[in-house]
């Protein structure tokens, strides 16, 4: 049990390589029917127009599980997370078509904390917008 | 209508626990798009050291606001839900979710705040084992949109 990465190789100021994370229409299908959250602006593109959105847009937590998982991936292990906190800034738009939206995921070692924990401060784009902000992660390291 | 802020302080806890299944926290995985097998195989999560499949850190989620749910709908309150966004959330753990808990969860409306025409709720969510062990801390920020004015 434990994360991978040791504490004494990483550095303040280090970014950790990015990654996308695609999202289509089944996506929300699956996480609405995971979550127990069925709000019909994720995936019923007639309520969402009709409510003044664009289109069907991706649950906030879907995108902060996308983090989420930037964040284990890299840690290598998901109990390696403390604390992981983000703020909804920008809704991510999901078209109906064979790509659907992307999420690009990318973060920085902000701060080494005693313990061997450190702060990752994480950076979601979708399209033009920043789609998380005051994301922050607290990870136990090796 | 601004909200009522009698609710201020207002804690609801969930009437029975919930059961953290091995089933539930794989959808959960591939709802999230998350092949990683520690989420999946209780073989793997074993190997890797834990006592049983682990739950990704957004998973509390799923029951966090269920308490809440008998003040957030109170018609007293006057929350108009059809203008509610999800503006923050964070989670502080004590200790990793595993297939076979049994955890509670008390829910407290913790603070109101008008920003704008918004208003802004904090619910603070208190997950512990039946055996009252600290697991984790939910903190879902919903916002109002209008709802100020």
């Amino acid at each position: 049990m434990g994360a991978t990465i040791k504490w004494d190789e990483v550095e303040q100021g280090q970014e950790l390589p990015a990654a996308e994370y695609q999202v289509q229409r089944l996506n929300l299908v699956m996480y609405a029917g995971a979550s127990g959250d069925f709000n019909p602006i994720h995936w019923n593109e007639r309520y969402a127009k009709s409510v003044g959105l664009p289109d069907v847009i991706a649950h906030g937590m879907y995108t902060m599980a996308q983090g989420g998982r930037y964040v284990t991936d890299w840690a290598g292990d998901p109990a390696a997370v403390v604390d992981y906190g983000v703020r909804f800034s920008s809704m991510v738009v999901v078209p109906d078509d064979d790509k659907g939206a992307t999420i690009s995921v990318s973060g920085i070692i902000e701060e080494k904390l005693p313990d061997k924990r450190v702060v990752v401060v994480l950076t979601a784009r979708s399209g033009d917008s920043r789609v998380l902000s005051k994301a922050r992660a607290v990870v136990q390291l090796a | 209508m601004a909200l009522n802020r009698d609710f201020i302080g207002r804690a609801y806890s969930s009437p029975t626990p919930y059961e953290v299944s091995r089933l539930k926290i794989k959808e959960f995985a591939a709802a999230i798009g998350d092949a990683n097998p520690i989420y999946r195989d209780a073989e793997a999560a074993k190997a890797a050291g834990h006592p049983d499949v682990v739950a990704p850190p957004t998973f509390p989620i799923v029951f966090a606001l269920a308490g809440a749910g008998e003040g957030l709908n109170d018609p007293e309150f006057g929350l108009d839900w059809s203008m509610v966004v999800h503006g923050e959330q964070r989670f502080t753990y004590d200790r990793p979710i595993y297939a076979g808990d049994r955890l509670l969860c008390t829910s407290t409306i913790s603070e109101i705040r008008s920003v704008g025409r918004n208003e802004f709720i904090t619910v603070r969510g208190d997950v512990t084992t039946v055996d009252g062990d600290p697991v984790c801390t939910s903190f879902n920020v919903i916002v109002e949109r209008g709802g100020a004015k």
